[in-house]
């Protein structure tokens, strides 16, 4: 019997075992956390797609010029700060400081603009006179599954960009590693995953012709 | 970009995966504006947004590069809630017919 093993009990020798994923806990965690906010999403789309199908009378909305092209921006601008914080990460893992900080610090500032864009979004619907039970247009629940959807989404981009900062913050004092850096990566990989069949689901199939 | 002190082909291989969500992303807007409708064009910008999402789970989230037993274990798991979830269709098509009978 080995020390180790004799010192905290042979009984709990199995507690040492090699993780199965071989990834640290931390990451294994906000992987969960990411299927489990996956589930969440797909349960407020489908939600959305049952009130849909059943409402004769859903709006179509969306005009070019604002909605879709603004649209088509905040998705440049997302995927864009995926991008980004690949290569802070990159960064990183390499070691170098005050790069990871440059692309940290331009990965919350394309976060930042598109929490902008889609507040500017909601104002201008607002000022159609969308709200959360009434609208112009139709079936009045379209506002409350459009604002709960992207609410939901902005929240997540929002908490990213605050999250994004703590960890910079921690990280350029040297408090935490790259593997913090990548475990927030991948949160941020995530929204912009969300956002690939948001702009679908609720822009694109409820266009304006 | 200054990517200097990086691996050449996993920027390389960032770039290319950016670039492909992009134009996946164009492709979702040409076909909002053809003139598909309904199911043919969900079934279109779903097909779309699963490949974009297939791409950056893999590449962006690095799942690729992890052991097969942490994809196994997550993504079966999480498409089988979805399907699952599937099962609300004919109910919402039932309060859609009730409607039409009710005028």
């Amino acid at each position: 019997m080995s020390e180790s093993n004799l010192s905290m009990g042979a009984g709990h020798a199995a507690v040492m075992e090699e993780s199965p994923y071989a990834i640290p806990s931390r990451k294994l965690t906000m992987w969960l956390f990411i299927i489990s906010d996956a589930v969440t999403f797909g349960a407020l789309l489908f939600a959305y797609g049952y009130v849909r199908t059943a409402s004769p009378d859903w709006p179509e909305p969306f005009k070019f010029n604002p909605s879709i092209l603004n649209v088509m921006i905040m998705t440049f601008i997302l995927v864009t700060s995926s991008l980004t914080m690949l290569l802070a990460v990159d960064a990183a893992k390499n070691g170098d400081k005050p790069k990871t900080m440059r692309w940290l610090g331009l990965t919350m500032l394309l976060g930042t603009i598109f929490a902008g864009l889609h507040i500017r979004e909601w104002v201008g619907l607002i000022h159609e006179g969308v709200r959360l039970f009434q609208n112009p247009w139709g079936a009045p629940l379209f506002g409350a599954t459009f604002f709960s959807i992207t609410g939901l989404h902005l929240l997540h981009v929002i908490s990213g960009v605050v999250a994004l900062s703590v960890i910079a913050r921690g990280f350029a004092r040297g408090r935490l590693t790259a593997g913090h850096v990548e475990t927030v990566g991948l949160y941020w990989h995530f929204v912009d995953v969300v956002w690939m069949f948001v702009v679908p689901l609720v822009y694109l199939v409820n266009v304006a012709r | 970009m200054n990517t200097a002190g990086q691996p050449k082909s996993q920027v390389q291989r960032y770039l290319v995966i950016y670039l492909f969500l992009l134009a996946l992303a164009g492709v979702q807007f040409i076909f909002a504006y053809q003139h598909a409708e309904g199911v043919q064009l969900l079934v279109r910008m779903l097909a779309v947004a699963a490949v974009q999402a297939g791409l950056a789970v893999m590449y962006f989230m690095h799942l690729a590069d992890e052991r097969r037993s942490l994809f196994l274990t997550l993504i079966p798991a999480t498409i089988f809630v979805l399907l699952m979830m599937n099962m609300i269709w004919s109910d919402s098509f039932r309060l859609l017919h009730f409607r039409l009978l009710a005028k």
